[in-house]
């Protein structure tokens, strides 16, 4: 009788061997794959912050002095617009002198110079499309350089390739006044300073 | 200029060397076919500091220190 059973069980086993074995060895794969531990890149804080100090350096190369103290002290650079009659047909100044404030990561700003009339806000992006840096953006400072050098190298290119809105969607009317009257004031202190101390740099200080 | 990573040396070398010419123009044309756009930064003869926008290796001046390249301006939200 035992040995019946015995035999018995043997030709079960043999017979579902067949369709246990595959099914063993998958969730053996399945549970190593489990507790395989996978590659990862190690999250670098310091990365980005290098990035904008080398921007930042990068910037302070090729702008003026007076542009690289205003964006170290107000956080903005002004470029004085081009064109002879304002930066868009809507936007006719009549001969009147205009200016951009360039901020990081925000819209281009044009703005009447002698009024501060604000004129219209330039939406521009520099969206990476190369592979597989396309998800970050560009560090604050290379943002501000990208748009200095689109303006002073050709103005027209860039408010044409720019999505205009009236002031006040992206920038706050308020803000944009407020920056524009610092600035002035950055400007007085500067020319005071100057007037004083001629043989330094106004307002000069180390980065 | 790359996005999360700040300035990048694509290449360096002498354009008055052949061999050196020859690789900075093949950067150069591989920098825009990637879509970027290049720049120049320059001082004018009033000393008013500008970029200049360059589309070839032609337009770049011989005497120019460096070559920024960025990317190409879309509009923005």
């Amino acid at each position: 009788m035992l040995l019946a059973l015995v035999a018995t069980a043997l030709v079960a086993v043999a017979l579902l061997s067949e369709e246990l074995f595959p099914r063993v060895e998958e969730m053996w794969a399945r549970h190593r794959a489990r507790r395989r531990l996978t590659p990862v890149t190690a999250y670098d804080p310091g990365r980005e912050r290098r990035a904008e100090q080398r921007a930042r350096a990068l910037l302070r190369s090729c702008v003026n002095e007076e542009e690289w103290a205003m964006y170290r002290d107000l956080g903005f650079i002004r470029v004085w617009g081009t064109q002879s009659d304002g930066p868009t047909e809507s936007d006719a100044t009549g001969g009147a002198a205009y200016a951009y404030l360039i901020y990081p990561h925000r819209a281009i700003v044009a703005y009447l110079a002698q009024t501060h009339r604000l004129l219209n806000e330039y939406c521009v992006a520099f969206p990476d499309e190369t592979r597989p840096y396309g998800s970050a953006r560009l560090p604050d400072s290379d943002d501000v350089l990208a748009k200095w050098m689109a303006l002073t190298g050709d103005e027209n290119r860039l408010i044409s390739t720019a999505n205009m809105h009236l002031p006040g969607r992206q920038l706050d009317p308020t803000r944009v006044k407020r920056d524009l009257w610092r600035l002035s004031q950055w400007e007085r202190a500067r020319m005071r300073d100057a007037a004083q101390n001629p043989t330094s740099t106004p307002l000069d200080t180390s980065n | 200029m790359k996005p999360g990573h700040g300035e990048v040396l694509i290449a360096e070398g002498d354009v008055e060397l052949a061999e050196d010419e020859l690789r900075l123009i093949e950067e150069f044309r591989q920098q825009l076919d990637a879509g970027l756009w290049a720049a120049v930064p320059m001082i004018d003869d009033a000393g008013r500091r500008q970029a200049h926008m360059v589309k070839t290796f032609e337009d770049v001046p011989r005497d120019a220190d460096r070559v920024i390249f960025f990317p190409r301006a879309a509009g923005g939200r």
